[in-house]
């Protein structure tokens, strides 16, 4: 009868019927009550048995039918979980951007604070200030943006200018935040120039330390420290060579240690170097520019493209395409939002 | 500036090596470019004897040749018509590189006779274009000597980049005078003879502009015969670049390389009169020697005779009186051109010379007398004819300062301890004069600063980059309390959050140009900006990016349409940079700006909804997200219709805190669409990161959060109001019914058609209610509700929907 029984609902009327309180078996059961006491053990023993296998019976029968129940379900409610899953846009960090991040995250970690200044400059600031003479050879290096003259301001205030670096913001923290000073300066230049290694605006990162006692060689650890971290090669080998720069006496270019083989280029210990950044302390003349003595105070500075050491790093290899906001390019080239430089990743 | 390994040791007695002289130039300063040496390049390339030449058995045009090596005797196919026995000719083995077909020789098999290499023609070695025949050599030359030495190529070429102060370093010497001083040698003393002039000058000089040009000499040299240069002269003049042309013309570019000291030779018998040197006269013009014409203006300093303008000084020379191969007597002149006055005149002609290119740097003054000397004495030697005494206007301008040496600066500048008897050799060594505690720049050292704290830190530098940078010992420059500062600036952190919750949004970042067409410009707010015209830029790089930009939206616009156009439809690009509203230091906006374009995103099997166009709400939801990122209190923000006229005006918004507009955003006005042929949907916003507020919060403490105890419960209410009335208001008033008890307010539908009247709509509404000192009783939530319709009824009019 218990295995006759076919679903759920047979079955549960199968367990009322013997086991109940209607039901057969209980029905015996109370019967024992009437029985002499020897009786009773014996068919007592008998009837418990009894109900025990029939409630077992009944379990093992419930159990094989839910089971089937089970698998009935599961086999009509199966789906192709070969689809595609929920589309989600992917954003990128523009690798500009995320070098940004990491320079400050590097110098953030020596102490530097990041200052600010505007795109739009006067020939005083760009110029002028830092120690570039009118009619100075240096003046044609850089290949200058001019905007109409400002009415409101006289001489060399009055001729406007996009930046040709970001080194103007050199003068504007030392004269607004006064010194001792530690600052990066990150943003966008501009030189008329336009060609396959040259576009006409783009991103340097300045780096400007003046104290009393600041001297060459904290100039070369503070930049060595900054290329083993940037770079994430501990052994990079870095070499100073003699320069010039209007804005710096002592001037100095710096290379890192490469090697160059069927056309790949690696970066670390090799036969090769690799010019990363101008540097040098700053000249006499720019820190009396700002209004303080030079014989006080004295102290280095760098500049670098932002670009270059990005096309080093991640190895990208055409400095156009950083502003053809070519999607598949900004989504190849590009950072995760979630992959922000900090200090447990960025610095070494 | 290039030069020759053997030139430089023409003024340079060293034993060091090719590499250590490289190393060493790039350690003082005078950064190595390139070395060529072509020794090395045509190795393989030597002469050999070839030992008999006959008919090649099955080709008529050719000939197998026996070549001896001097090593080895190997079997050559030759199709010269003059490969004959016994000639001396160059030979390549297999294996050489070709340089004038390109080619790698390899070992061929031709009509079957074997073939181990080849015999050159001049063309074969980028010599000439003869290629008529092999190159044949005298009968007595040695087999064995390699190509270079016969054709005077042995000699490495050195190309180092110049910075613009060091013009000393323009000329051959003024390199083996640094490396000398490096301990890389001694420099040889100058050959110069004390000039004897046979006769008086026919032609005189005098100077009007002594500001231009200080100090001018000349020479005339009669019965001079201008034919080639010799050998020698003219290998080392192609080994830098140059094209040999004449006697005459190559003495004076040989004499700039050597001793940076620009000459110009005149034909004398085209000369009328005397030599002038004045300011020109506006808007004269004459044919120069570099094939061009130039008109000048009254600021230039010009070198003139009786019939006009000849050429301008220290920049180039003019036709009318240029050397020919018939020029018989030559008027050689030697000058002192001001460097502001050379820089001046070339820019504004736009004349790049090599003759400017060394007095914009600074010429020595020194050396005029010396240079017109050797000169005069290297075209009698190389041309012939007499020399006359020489003609002299003007007077050396005056170069001598001196700078106060302190030994103890060196190492307070440059942190490095050097001797101070070896800082004062190392001076001494470049030419520095010292006396006491006085230092002399000598006269080709222009600069070095006039200036007392210029000249001392110009002498740091002459010192060590002579004892080597290297030498110095790097200090790291973190500080020990530089964990708890914040490096950024409250700019760039905004600008660093909006920068990552955007591109969390599935936004790509782009990075545009400042500038833009300034046509377009105007289309996106510049033509409402009385600033426009100073943000139209004087010089352009081309006219499609003459203005700085009044918006990021043009660009980002143009980008996406950029990318439809290469398939890539469906883009959401943003940008955070500035844009520009005036000149001043204060016009300039940090803004996060974004657009999206065509559909959200590809059609999905999963829902209609993943390829829907994109909109104004979602706009509107970057822009919220943006400004939550960079810390704006964007639960306080109102909408009000007060976005820039580029926006659609019906759909179009600004979110505000009061008249504080902290960001726009809608459709693209219809009519900017249509001008830039844009058929798909777009959307777009603009944050303005710079008008967030400045949060009052002190330190990173967080306010303390409070979990009410008790269940929130939502009652739904359904209004029927007029269509103009906006559900931010319907919002706002249910809010306003309890401020302690309703959570928020949110509108979950909004309908018209039918069943609702025309010019009506309903809008369904779901209210949270926080219950906060006990549950609220049937009727408590019975009043709440009656409270919330007669708040939304009385302030908008609108009826609760039966």
């Amino acid at each position: 009868m218990v295995e006759a029984a076919n679903d759920l609902d047979s079955i549960e009327a199968v367990r009322v019927s013997a086991l109940g309180k209607k039901g057969k078996i209980t029905a015996l059961m109370k019967t024992l009550g009437g029985m002499d006491p020897e009786e009773r053990k014996t068919t007592g023993a008998a009837l418990n048995l009894l109900k025990d296998e029939i409630a077992a019976l009944i379990a093992s029968q419930e159990y094989a039918l839910k089971k089937q129940a089970l698998e009935q379900r599961l086999a009509t409610e199966t789906i192709d979980v070969s689809l595609s899953a929920r589309p989600e846009k992917q954003g990128k960090i523009h690798p500009i951007s995320q070098t940004m991040e990491e320079l400050t995250t590097i110098f953030g970690s020596m102490g530097f604070i990041v200052s600010e200044g505007p795109d739009i400059e006067d020939d005083w600031h760009n110029f002028t200030a830092l120690n570039f003479p009118p009619g100075h050879p240096a003046r044609e290096m850089h290949d200058t943006f001019y905007l109409p003259d400002d009415p409101d301001e006289t001489g060399e205030a009055a001729k406007k200018l996009l930046r040709t670096h970001t080194s103007t913001v050199q003068i504007r923290a030392m004269v607004e935040q006064g010194v001792p000073i530690k600052t990066i300066v990150m943003g966008r230049t501009y030189r008329s120039d336009y060609d396959i290694t040259h576009t006409p605006m783009f991103h340097q990162c300045e780096g400007l330390v003046i104290d009393k006692d600041i001297h060459m060689g904290h100039l070369k650890g503070c930049l060595q420290d900054f290329a083993k971290a940037y770079f994430e090669v501990d052994d990079l080998p870095v070499q100073f060579r003699p320069s010039f720069f209007p804005f710096t006496e002592p001037s100095a270019e710096v290379d890192i240690g490469c090697s160059r083989k069927d056309g790949g280029l690696k970066i670390g210990a090799g036969e090769d170097w690799l010019e990363i950044l101008g540097c040098g302390m700053v000249h006499p003349n720019v820190i009396k520019n700002c209004g303080y003595d030079p014989e006080e105070y004295q102290g280095f500075a760098f500049g670098m493209g932002v670009e270059r050491i990005t096309m080093l790093k991640y190895g990208i290899p055409d400095l156009r395409t950083f502003f053809e906001s070519d999607i598949r390019w900004l989504q190849h080239y590009g950072f995760d939002p979630l992959d922000r430089p900090n200090r447990a990743t960025g610095t070494k | 500036m290039k030069f020759t390994l053997s030139w430089l040791r023409d003024h340079l007695d060293t034993n060091a090596s090719l590499k250590e002289i490289t190393d060493k130039l790039t350690a003082i300063g005078l950064e190595l470019e390139g070395v060529e040496d072509p020794s090395e390049k045509y190795a393989p390339f030597k002469v050999a004897y070839v030992e008999s030449a006959t008919q090649h058995p099955d080709a008529d045009r050719l000939r197998v040749c026996i070549v001896d090596t001097g090593n080895e005797k190997v079997q050559v196919v030759c199709g010269a018509p003059n490969a004959k026995t016994g000639m001396k000719a160059i030979f390549a083995p297999a294996g050489s590189y070709v340089p004038g077909t390109d080619m790698v020789l390899k070992k061929g098999n031709i009509r079957g006779e074997e073939s181990n290499g080849m015999l050159v023609s001049e063309r074969e070695m980028g010599l000439s274009d003869e290629h008529d025949g092999i190159i044949e050599l005298p009968t007595d030359t040695k087999v064995g000597t390699p190509f270079t030495e016969i054709y005077g190529m042995n000699d490495p070429v050195i190309d180092i980049a110049l910075t613009p102060d060091r013009g000393d370093c323009a000329g051959v010497r003024g390199i083996a005078r640094d490396l000398a001083a490096a301990g890389l040698g001694t420099l040889k003393p100058l050959k110069h003879t004390p000039h004897k002039g046979a006769f008086k000058s026919d032609i005189g000089v005098k100077i009007s502009d002594t500001k231009g040009c200080p100090i001018f000499m000349g020479c005339l040299v009669k019965g001079v015969n201008n034919t080639a240069s010799p050998t020698w002269m003219q290998n080392r003049l192609k080994a830098v670049g140059l094209r040999p042309i004449s006697a005459l013309v190559d003495i004076t570019n040989y004499i700039s390389l050597d001793l940076c000291r620009p000459l110009h030779v005149y034909d004398a018998d085209l000369v009328k009169g005397d030599i002038h040197v004045q300011l020109a006269n506006n808007c004269d013009s004459f044919d120069a020697l570099n094939d061009k014409s130039y008109t000048v203006t009254d600021a230039m300093t010009s070198i003139t005779d009786d019939s006009g303008l000849l050429g301008l000084g220290g920049i180039v020379g003019g036709v009318s009186t240029g050397s020919t191969e018939g020029t018989k007597n030559v008027f050689i002149e030697c000058a002192y051109f001001s460097p502001d006055t050379t820089a001046k005149t070339g820019r504004t002609l736009g004349i790049d010379s090599d003759a400017r290119y060394r007095f914009d740097r600074g010429v020595d003054p020194e050396f005029v007398q010396a240079g017109i000397e050797i000169a005069a004495a290297l075209v009698v030697e190389l041309c012939g004819g007499q020399a006359s005494e020489i003609v002299s206007a003007g007077k050396t301008p005056s170069w001598r300062h001196e700078i106060d040496f302190d030994p103890s600066y060196t190492a307070r500048l440059a942190g490095i301890d050097i001797p101070a008897d070896e800082q004062k050799q190392i001076l001494t060594n470049l030419g520095f004069e010292i006396s006491g505690s006085k230092v002399t720049p000598p006269s080709w050292r222009s600069d070095i600063s006039k200036q007392e704290s210029g000249g001392k830190a110009d002498l740091v530098e002459e010192v060590i980059r002579i004892y080597g940078y290297d030498r110095i010992e790097p200090v790291s420059v973190r500080s020990a309390h530089t964990v708890s500062d914040s490096a950024e600036t409250t700019m760039r952190s905004r600008i660093r959050l909006a920068r990552t919750a955007l591109a969390s949004r599935g936004m790509s970042e782009c990075v545009t140009w400042s500038f833009l067409t300034k046509e377009l410009a105007m289309k996106f707010g510049a033509n409402d900006n009385a600033n426009a015209d100073s943000l139209t830029l004087s010089n352009p790089i081309s006219e499609d990016l003459n203005q700085m930009r009044p918006s990021i939206l043009p660009n980002l616009i143009n980008a996406a349409l950029k990318n439809a156009d290469h398939g890539q439809i469906n883009t959401a690009l943003y940008e955070v940079g500035p844009d520009f509203q005036s000149g001043k230091v204060n016009g300039q906006r940090s803004v996060a700006a974004g657009v999206r374009y065509g559909a959200q995103g590809n059609r999905h099997w999963s829902s209609a909804e993943a390829a829907r166009a994109v909109d104004v709400y979602d706009a509107k939801a970057d822009a919220i997200a943006a400004l939550n990122a960079a810390g704006a209190p964007t639960d306080n923000l109102q909408v009000q219709r007060i976005a820039p006229n580029y926006y659609h005006p019906g759909r179009s918004g600004a979110l505000t805190l009061g008249k504080n507009v902290l960001a726009t955003f809608g459709e693209i006005h219809p009519a900017i669409l249509e001008d830039m042929d844009i058929k798909a949907p777009l959307c777009a916003f603009e944050v303005f990161l710079d008008n967030i507020p400045e949060s009052k919060k002190k330190g990173s403490a967080k306010s303390l959060l409070n979990i009410p105890a008790f269940m929130p419960l939502a009652r739904d209410f359904a209004f029927i109001v007029d269509e103009n009335v906006e559900v931010d208001n319907i919002l706002r008033a249910a809010k306003s019914a309890d401020k302690t008890l309703i959570q928020n307010a949110e509108a979950f539908d909004v309908y018209q058609g039918k069943g609702i009247e025309d010019g009506k709509k309903s809008i369904a509404i779901t209210v949270t209610i926080q219950p906060i000192k006990q549950t609220l009783t049937d009727s408590e939530i019975e009043g709440l509700s009656k409270k919330i319709i007669e708040a939304v009824a009385s302030k908008t009019g609108a009826v609760l929907r039966g």
